[in-house]
């Protein structure tokens, strides 16, 4: 008889990503009554998660892009969403410290009613909770880390008895054996890493990754103004871009990514000095507002049809006048896993790849690759196969890993052009910002392509 | 019967139109036995092994005479026997080929039998035989569906692997796996709700009543589904010219071009068996993804869904 808990499914790691792909399984058909275990010793995990309105957001927030809101909403979770804190933005004002070039876009460039929208992660994690508890997905949460992962090759020993037993099985290749650090043993036929970019998952199962780390760090924090935001803000300094969230009610996100030394400063400097440094890298701080003249008359020929936002002015973020989270600083790295998946394990989210922030894209990458293992999963079932057969799982990969990679390297290629600072440089990243203004149907491209549809910017 | 069906039984099944040296050896037994190992490595293209499924039939059919050549058969068998199950082994390219043809399976049988195709067991309740299984490739996931299944093959060591592979899992270790032929089978009186012959008429030394007897062990208004390969010039082109000579996929003698039913002959065979074909599909191979997609182009390796006539007397 089953002497050990034995799944269909363990998810390593219960964050957005890992909650997102058991969301997922619980809203198909084909899935929703699969026995899925749920491996974190996350002590919120197990409860309901309520967030009080009352309180500033939390720092740490996620852009999710109109492709995820309707991944969300599949699997019901943005109705949840939608009753807490969330802000929607419709536009968008990229430009650089060398007063050269500015971009605005704007979501009826793309006829979408907005380009994105900001959302606490605990509320994002906590709404596809609820939508998992209501669901008829046998669920189990193990509150406990993983120390060790084995699984046999797949063998034809003897034939079993009625009935055979979990380890029979594990003995015959059919499934993982997960050690907890609780002492404690799961069985599964199909092992999700969902547990971040230090992924022990990815660990265990022997998949390289390759990357590198950006000297550079982030500080995140939440801030306010005296009137609420509704655009999100990004301006590339000397030492990486400050990004300026509207995260609802007068708050906005702060997303600065700079030097560890500077970080270190900004993050212990006082609150005022703080503010004061936030205000001035937003506005004349490192170098002038961009000319509205500058340079547009060589350009203007290339203006086929201008498009609204073409003709919008530049314009100056809201001041932030007070700080209302703590200051968290983390280090910024680049890694792509060499597999996505192998023998009953498959990486999800950051286990698979970690990407510079500097869209707000991770958690987007994230919440595709949960919907595209799940829809995996589904066929897999659909066609009656071993749903931790490698085969199936190349299928995700398969969908997923172009995707990743092409985001990556658009968002590396981005983060070097602005990490080197350099006059003919300076002037073509101006150029090139002129030309994504400007040029119309290579911005919509550009909107669509960080919105979350498929296609490359330029290959489409 | 009428006239194209007069020509059609002339070129496909007289021995005069097909030259002696043609045959395989197994032509010699006139029987509709599934020709086992290469009917259940079944499966156009990749087909691997095959040496040795002539010689099976042989022992099938003379036991007595022929035990010698077949240990040396078997034993040369078991080595890719074992492989079976390896999806990344000699029978990838069938592994790759399973998921296109469950889908058409799953698909027609849950329109046939008003299952509800979003239900992860839709065939929960149906008896379901898997004609030619081999390592029991399809028959599992059938099981998974929540078919009852049975699958015979011809070839003994196959079954034993079937065997011992769908004992690993609870839920594949119902199937019942003989090693029999569907003639015997319809001798013993047995029937199913949906009968499935997949990649084995190629290799039967008599079609027209190989059908008949899939058609016999079909329950009146039950479902028969065939797969094969098109007796046209692309099929010797890609199944016999690049997957034996050029790519090595199968070894040289895999498939006998002339022994290929084009997909107006199998509806005729099946409809003379009281069979009427409702659904066809082509498999298409895409060489950049490396999968199977399901098509309208029959010109290669196609699949057939028929269903059983109730009006039917004799077979």
């Amino acid at each position: 008889m089953n002497d050990s808990p034995q799944h269909d499914i363990a998810i390593v790691g219960g964050g957005m990503v890992g909650i997102a792909l058991a969301a997922s399984l619980a809203s198909k058909p084909l899935t929703k009554h699969l026995s899925v275990a749920i491996i974190d010793n996350n002590p919120l995990l197990g409860r309901k998660n309520i967030i009080e309105k009352g309180h500033p957001p939390d720092p740490r927030v996620s852009t999710v892009t109109p492709a995820t809101i309707s991944f969300l909403k599949d699997i019901g979770a943005w109705r949840y969403i939608e009753e807490q804190r969330h802000a929607y933005f419709d536009k968008m004002q990229v430009w650089d410290y060398t007063g050269l070039g500015y971009t605005r876009y704007n979501a009826k460039d793309v006829d979408q009613d907005i380009l994105g929208c900001v959302v606490e992660n605990k509320v994002l994690q906590s709404s596809q909770l609820s939508c998992v508890q209501e669901s008829d997905l046998q669920k189990t949460v193990y509150p406990a880390r993983l120390n060790a992962m084995d699984m046999l090759p797949s063998s034809s020993l003897t034939g079993l008895g009625e009935v055979p037993s979990t380890t029979d099985l594990y003995m015959r290749g059919r499934l993982a054996k997960l050690e907890l650090s609780d002492g404690n043993s799961v069985y599964a036929k199909l092992v999700v890493g969902a547990d971040g970019s230090k992924s022990r998952v990815r660990e265990l199962a022997g998949i390289k990754t390759t990357g590198w780390n950006y000297s550079q760090n982030a500080i995140i924090c939440t801030v306010e103004h005296t009137v609420e935001n509704f655009t999100a803000w990004q301006r590339f300094l000397p030492n990486g871009p400050i990004a300026l969230l509207p995260i609802g009610d007068k708050f906005s996100n702060i997303v600065w990514t700079m030097d560890p030394t500077e970080a270190s400063e900004r993050k212990s400097m006082s609150e005022d000095g703080f503010i004061r440094a936030v205000n001035d890298a937003l506005d004349y701080g490192y170098g002038p507002h961009p000319g509205e003249t500058s340079s547009q008359g060589s350009l203007s020929w290339l203006t086929g049809d201008v498009t609204i936002s073409a003709k919008e002015r530049f314009e100056t973020p809201p001041k932030v006048v007070k700080l209302s989270s703590e200051r968290m600083m983390f280090p910024l790295s680049l890694r792509h896993a060499k597999d996505y998946v192998s023998k009953r394990v498959a990486l999800v989210g950051d286990s698979a790849h970690t990407v510079h922030p500097l869209a707000g894209q991770g958690v987007n990458l994230g919440f595709a690759d949960a919907s595209a293992l799940s829809k995996a999963i589904a066929e897999g079932i659909a066609l009656g196969t071993d749903i931790g057969e490698t085969n199936l799982l190349k299928r995700y990969e398969a969908e997923r890993k172009p995707a990743n990679i092409a985001m990556m390297a658009v968002l590396d290629g981005i983060q070097k052009m602005y990490a080197v600072n350099f006059g003919p440089l300076n002037a073509f990243r101006a150029a090139a910002f002129h030309g994504a203004h400007y040029i119309s149907p290579l911005k919509k491209r550009i909107i669509s392509y960080a919105s979350g549809e498929q296609s490359l910017p330029l290959f489409s | 019967m009428n006239h194209l069906q007069r020509i059609l039984s002339a070129r496909r099944l007289s021995p005069s139109i097909i030259p002696p040296s043609c045959f395989l050896h197994r032509r010699l037994f006139s029987t509709s036995e599934t020709d086992d190992s290469s009917a259940s490595f079944s499966s156009s293209h990749h087909k691997i092994q095959t040496p040795e499924d002539g010689a099976s039939d042989k022992s099938r059919s003379t036991p007595s005479t022929t035990s010698s050549l077949k240990e040396h058969e078997l034993a040369k068998f078991s080595a890719i026997a074992d492989t079976w199950w390896h999806s990344e082994g000699p029978f990838k390219p069938l592994h790759l080929m399973n998921p296109t043809r469950l889908a058409f399976i799953r698909s027609t049988l849950c329109r046939h039998f008003s299952k509800d195709p979003s239900s992860a067991r839709p065939f929960e309740g149906l008896r379901l035989i898997d004609v030619g299984c081999g390592g029991g490739l399809l028959s599992e996931p059938l099981a998974r569906m929540g078919a009852t299944v049975t699958g015979i093959d011809a070839v003994d060591k196959n079954v034993k692997i079937a065997r011992l592979h769908a004992d690993m899992d609870p839920v594949t270790s119902t199937i019942e796996y003989h090693c029999t032929t569907a003639e015997k089978l319809v001798d013993e009186g047995r029937t199913f709700d949906a009968v499935l012959a997949l990649e084995v008429i190629e290799h039967v030394a008599n079609p027209a009543e190989f059908c008949k007897s899939l058609s016999a062990l079909t329950i009146p208004n039950g479902a028969t589904i065939l797969s094969t390969i098109n007796r046209s010039m692309r099929a010797y082109a890609s199944a016999i010219v690049a997957a034996e000579y050029i790519l090595h996929w199968l070894p040289k003698g895999t498939h006998q071009w002339s022994s290929f039913l084009t997909p107006e002959e199998l509806t005729m065979i099946l409809q003379r068996a009281s069979v009427d074909v409702k659904e066809m599909a082509g498999f298409v191979y895409n060489p950049i993804t490396g999968r199977w997609l399901l098509s309208n182009d029959i010109s290669v390796n196609f699949i057939a869904y028929g269903t059983r006539r109730s009006d039917h007397g004799d077979i």
